[in-house]
């Protein structure tokens, strides 16, 4: 038996073949090598993510989300969700919260999910991967697995917005979290200090506001090249795509020469503990890290 | 839809205040803003394009009753889900979930901005999302960028076409989504069942709300 | 008195004797010091070493001892013998601990050491033991002014510990403000609801104590004599007259609101229904009696809209109106909003306002009227004006940026708070200056301002408390609250700040444990804070005096009279021991026992001065003892070190600098001196009020003397220092040190 098991939520981009396939690749590497068993929630369906709010309603989308708790407590009684995805950790929570404090709202949602025959009895805890990470393991055992450490490498640590905001990690700032620099330098790699840590990739208004959500772009990449940082790295899958996919398209509107790698948190981790590439998913880049690749061997 | 708008405009007359309070999301909290503008300040997209009204305008014009004004105002569309006035507000306002609550609900009485971008994609996302249970990433960009008319969609394709390619190339978008080999829940029925009914219940809780 | 015998104590704890020669000091102290008996001691303040001191007094017939240990502000319980003149050598905080520990710096410690026992030797010498105030009053009764809910709570709580009371209120009833109110802003739990004003209990309660005796429609018609023995005529409005012997005051009498007449353009005058936030009070007691909901003044119709209208006259930059905000309106303009909602919230009721201010606990006050659905609009409001019976409300919306009309039945204004503190005493005294010529429009005009007094004071320096800003008693804001600049007279209330009744209601306590404080130091010969329980008392030697009057003029306190041949009157009780009248006196006749012109000026001339060939200057520092010695003690035990040329001697405050001390110290060969005390003026810091000012105000005619002497202007120095300043001060002596060091030695040395 792994030491630790988890309902896995992995939500509609960590999918194979989806934007953030790498995430889940890097993912499964690392709960492999600190023996988590991550199980995937039956048939499990999208969170609604926040931009859905025009078409969707409260009530509905809370019931898309109770659906994934019912579904959990079902088949994986007595294990926290885990999600991967900022987005689906925090509609998961945000519906959890409202559900337990409204009774109304609480009916309402058991009348739908009669629906579909399933029912709420208890609605699990629901966690970020990150948590897991520093809050079940903490930083020194996840030090233990290392083999190769990420010396003289510098990250930009870009936590961003919904996996810090509203709920974010117990005991961090809103304003400065610490984590993501803290798992950077327990893997052995440098987090360089730079002023956009938090600051909003443009989240879905990447599709429909491209230029405004290009600008916030361009300060995130900007600032992290100030800071001397070779590449980003980020637990959360839009700021991953949204920092990576429009380099391109940012160097082109204001002449800048972005070319930075954009990481997830278990991409490094998988590296350190001697993964392969392909274990960290490295070929899932747009923009390719030759650097890690290198370190790959 | 105009009738719905119509409806409302008589049943809370000139207390719009009132109408956002019972019919929007979170429209509870309006009236706790101190207008201290930290929300506004705290706002990413303001430092770019900057919207018509930050929130706490838009707070206050609901309490001056500039009923038009809010719901055909296109800021509450620009929000970009970041929660920095959510966790700033010394009032503990929910600030994010009250513009999705304004949005929702001009949008539901067909008074918001036509034609406007977010609202398409709340839209596209929320149908793409809840057809099979999960979201089809290829669909979903297509039905984005074709949205106005096949002339700017290729327009718009075509620039987006480097990002698209470089996601494929990096296995991260599956072309064969788009011919329905795609991801997907097993007990579509069951979902859409769900959904019809709590779709159902909502629009009978506004209406009560909006006949007491 | 004993024949006077001297003794010095030289320390050697503290690593006193690792930094120092302590046999050279002994020999300073027997040589220079000229001491009786010498003894130094490895543990001064510890039992044995204070058994011998003790042993020395009782037995040796010691009556003059220095101690040459640490900081006279250190072991003060150690250190207590209290009928033996005692001087204190800071060798500690003031010599090991401010230089550094290294052979180069041996030599300077070593003659900064010897300095302080000469200093310590020449003090003591100079001082006497006070043998306290001779003319003191036992008299232990409170006298309260103003019988409204400051009042009422003063007496009460002076009465609970055990102090009889005279509460003396001018109108027939008890209650003040308070009892006008419909309801008041809550004081508890959840702060969400208007609450009973509480006056009807306040008043059972005074009314059922015995230690508490009223008088009502009665005025102060003259307070004569001091702390501890005021002879107080009390004018009742019958015709008769009471006299009470009381021992401290408190002045709690209020305010009035600012008057709304002078505020046409805000509509009030020109419709009943605009009023102020008394007249809505009026408007609620009068439903409430009638059960029925507020109604329009104009046709007793219902209200359908209020609109409540913010720093009305108030937080004006013009001029024309109160400067200043009043603090407790934006609550009362909430909890009047809620008297509308809470009885229908249907009514719509609209505060504007430019800054809510509710401090504390009103914040939950202001979320729960949010909450009830009062609209709260950020909005300046231009113009009121009636039509029928409605109002027209202009104002400018400040979110929204518009010019915006309204339509209300009501409009409550939110005046603010007017001090009822009696004339202003520089107006007064400049009305009597001109009124000296005989113009009966002058004369008049005395008349007036004194039918303002409350006090009616017999004291040289006017009837009433000197006030501070718009009109407010001056209670030292900063440091010391209730403190008025009249010794056992204390302010409680409005009368010295805007506030509200909770605020108020702790004012009065606190002003009522000072004044039983007041009064029981009155009783015992002993001074009043900030030097509570000294001894000392001034004296004069009249036969020197030339009547030139300064010491009555400048005492900040008002502790001086004049008798009939025009000669000063002190009145100890009255005095805080400052000095500041021996600083003003320029032919030096006015002293301390403890603390003189020759107190200080024995220990600057003590100083062993360095001839100029030496390059050792030598620069006096005289520091108030109440933020800048502490301040340098501080910078000691915190080993910020400064220059070993400095010689430091506290002083009681600024004003009691009297400038010989510095043509003294430059005639004996002193490159420098530097003045430390409190800030003065608008912010002042002076725990003597007036003091540093006074004092500063002398030292600026200190340059004519200098240039008199040829001597840089540069040579003296004054320096503002607040006891926070402790991290910053060791360099501004350096560099005060080193801009010395660039002049020429001083050309006097050697005389």
């Amino acid at each position: 038996m792994a030491r630790k098991e988890y309902a896995f939520y992995p939500g509609c981009s960590s999918q194979k073949g989806a934007s953030a396939s790498n995430y889940l690749t890097s993912v499964h590497s690392m709960c492999n090598t600190l023996d988590i068993k991550m199980t995937e929630i039956p048939d499990w369906n999208c969170c609604g993510a926040s931009v859905s709010y025009a078409e969707s309603g409260e009530l509905p989308r809370i019931a898309m989300n109770a659906r994934n708790f019912a579904l959990a407590e079902t088949n994986l009684p007595g294990q926290d969700i885990v999600a991967t995805c900022a987005a689906c950790w925090l509609g998961s929570r945000e519906s959890k919260e409202r559900l337990e404090h409204n009774s109304g709202l609480m009916a309402d949602t058991q009348a739908a999910l009669k629906e579909a025959g399933l029912q709420i009895k208890v609605i699990p805890e629901v966690r970020h991967m990150v948590e897991v990470l520093i809050e079940d393991l903490g930083y020194d055992e996840l030090k233990k697995p290392i083999k190769k450490p990420l010396n003289g490498m510098k990250f930009a640590g870009y936590v961003g917005c919904q996996t810090n905001r509203p709920f974010g990690i117990a005991g961090e700032s809103f304003e400065n979290p610490m984590y993501l620099d803290k798992l950077i330098e327990t893997m052995g790699g440098e987090a360089v200090p730079y002023d956009q840590k938090v600051t909003c990739c443009g989240g879905a208004l990447a599709f429909s506001e491209p230029e405004k959500a290009q600008a916030q772009i361009k300060d995130i990449i900007e600032a992290a090249y100030d800071g001397g940082a070779e590449m980003l790295v980020t637990p959360c899958p839009l700021c991953q795509a949204n920092t990576e996919v429009y380099q391109g398209q940012i160097n082109k509107k204001y002449g800048t020469k972005f070319n930075m790698p954009v990481l997830y948190y278990s991409q490094l981790m998988t590296l350190a503990y001697g993964g392969t590439a392909k274990e960290a998913g490295l070929k899932g880049q747009v923009i390719r890290a030759p650097k890690l690749e290198q370190f790959a061997g | 839809m105009s009738d719905l708008n119509q409806q409302m405009a008589a049943k809370y007359q000139n207390n719009f205040l009132r109408e956002i309070e019972e019919q929007a999301e979170m429209g509870e909290w309006v009236k706790m803003c101190m207008q201290c503008g930290l929300c506004s300040g705290s706002c990413p997209t303001n430092f770019h394009a900057g919207w018509d009204h930050p929130p706490q305008e838009l707070f206050m014009m609901i309490r001056a009753g500039k009923r038009d004004e809010v719901l055909k105002s296109n800021s509450m569309w620009m929000c970009t889900s970041c929660y920095n006035c959510y966790v700033r507000c010394p009032r503990k306002v929910p600030v994010t979930h009250v513009m999705h609550g304004l949005a929702e609900y001009a949008y539901r009485i067909g008074q918001s901005p036509k034609n406007q971008p977010t609202q398409h994609l709340s839209k596209t996302f929320w149908d793409n999302a809840t057809k099979t249970g999960r979201v089809n990433e290829v669909k979903l960009t297509q039905s984005l960028y074709f949205k106005d008319g096949i002339g700017s969609g290729i327009k718009k394709a075509m620039e987006m076409q480097a990002v698209a390619l470089g996601l494929v190339k990096a296995g991260r978008l599956n072309p064969l989504e788009a011919v329905g080999i795609a991801h997907k829940c097993k007990d579509i029925k069951g979902i859409h069942a769900m959904l019809a009914k709590a779709n159902e219940l909502e629009a009978q809780h506004k209406a009560e709300k909006a006949k007491a | 008195m004993a024949e006077t015998k001297t003794a010095a104590y030289i320390c050697k704890g503290c690593d006193i004797d690792k930094r120092v020669d302590v046999a050279a000091l002994v020999k300073t102290a027997t040589k220079s010091g000229k001491m009786n008996l010498v003894r130094e001691h490895d543990f001064l303040c510890s039992a044995a070493g204070v058994a011998m001191i003790q042993n020395d007094i009782d037995n040796e017939g010691v009556t003059h001892a220095a101690l040459c240990a640490c900081s006279r502000r250190a072991k003060t319980e150690a250190f207590n013998f209290p009928n033996t003149a005692i001087s204190r050598g800071n060798l500690r905080e003031g010599v090991i601990w401010i230089r550094p520990d290294t052979d180069a710096a041996r030599e300077t410690t070593q003659e900064m050491a010897e300095d302080y026992v000469r200093m310590a030797c020449a003090e003591v010498k100079a001082m006497t033991v006070p043998g306290g105030n001779p003319n003191t009053g036992t008299v232990k009764t409170l006298l309260v002014v103003g019988g409204g809910m400051s009042g009422m709570t003063s007496a009460l709580e002076a009465s609970k510990a055990g102090y009889k009371v005279v509460l003396v209120e001018k109108t027939g009833a008890l209650g003040g403000w308070a009892a006008k109110l419909y309801r008041r802003v809550p004081t508890r739990e959840p702060f969400k609801a208007p609450e009973d004003n509480g006056v009807t209990d306040l008043v059972a309660r005074i009314e059922a104590d015995s230690n508490i005796k009223v008088y009502l429609s009665a005025t102060i018609a003259k307070t004569d004599g001091a702390p501890g023995r005021f002879k107080v005529e009390i004018a009742i409005e019958s015709g008769a007259v009471a006299n009470e012997d009381i021992g401290a005051i408190i002045q709690a009498t209020g305010f009035t609101l600012y008057d709304a007449n002078k505020l046409p353009e805000l509509g009030y005058g020109k419709s009943p229904n605009v009023v102020d936030q008394a007249g809505l009070e009026a408007l609620a007691i009068a439903a409430a009696a009638a059960g029925r909901p507020i109604c329009r003044p104009s046709d007793g119709q219902p209200v359908n809209k209020v609109v409540f209208v913010q720093c009305a006259g108030q937080r004006d930059s013009s001029g024309t109106h109160l400067p200043y905000c009043s603090g407790f309106c934006c609550n009362t303009s909430i909890k009047q909003a809620m008297y509308f909602k809470d009885s229908n919230p249907d009514i719509d009721t609209v505060v504007l306002f430019t800054d809510l201010r509710t401090p504390g606990n009103g914040e939950d006050f202001y979320r729960a009227a949010q909450n009830k659905g009062v609209i709260f609009s950020k909005g300046v409001v231009s113009d009121v004006s009636a039509a029928g019976n409605a109002c027209s409300v202009k104002f400018k919306d400040l979110i929204l940026n518009e010019e915006v009309n309204t339509q209300a039945d009501l409009v409550v204004l939110a005046t603010g708070m007017v001090p009822t503190s009696g004339p202003d005493l520089d107006q007064l005294s400049e009305a009597n200056r001109v009124a000296e010529g005989g113009d009966p429009a002058a004369k008049q005009h005395v008349v007036e301002l004194m039918s303002k007094s409350v006090l009616n004071l017999t004291y040289r320096q006017g009837p009433d408390v000197p006030q501070f800003k718009h009109g407010f008693n001056d209670s030292h804001f900063i440091c010391f609250p209730y403190e008025t600049r009249r010794t056992a007279m204390y302010n409680a209330g409005p009368v010295r700040r805007p506030m509200d009744i909770a605020q108020s209601q702790e004012d009065a306590t606190g002003a009522a444990m000072k004044a039983i404080q007041a009064m029981e130091n009155a009783g015992l010969g002993r001074a009043a804070h900030p030097r509570a329980g000294d001894l000392s008392f001034p004296t004069v030697r009249l036969e020197g005096c030339t009547q030139c009057k300064r010491c009555t003029v400048e005492c900040p306190f008002g502790a001086i009279d004049e008798d009939e041949k025009r000669f000063p009157l002190f009145n100890e009780s009255r005095c805080r021991r400052c000095g500041t009248c021996m600083g003003a006196c320029p032919v030096r006749v006015i002293s301390f026992e403890n603390y003189s012109v020759n107190t200080v000026g024995s220990q600057i001339k003590s100083v062993e001065v360095p001839d100029e060939f030496s390059e050792k200057p030598r620069i006096l520092i005289l520091a108030c003892e109440n933020d800048a010695y502490p301040a340098l003690d501080m910078a000691g035990m915190n080993r910020h070190e400064y220059d070993p040329f400095v010689r430091v001697i506290p002083i009681r405050c600024l004003g009691s600098v009297n400038t010989i001390w510095i043509t003294d110290a430059l005639n004996g060969g002193y490159d420098g001196v530097m003045l430390m005390g409190c800030k003065h003026g608008e912010e002042y810091q002076c725990h003597f009020v007036k003091g540093s000012e006074l004092g500063r105000y002398r030292l600026s005619k200190v340059g004519d003397t200098l240039k008199g002497m040829n001597l840089e202007t540069e040579r003296v120095m004054d320096l503002e220092v607040a006891i926070t300043d402790m991290a910053t001060l060791p360099q501004k002596i350096n560099d005060y040190a080193a801009l010395i060091k660039s002049f020429p030695p001083s050309p006097f040395k050697g005389f």
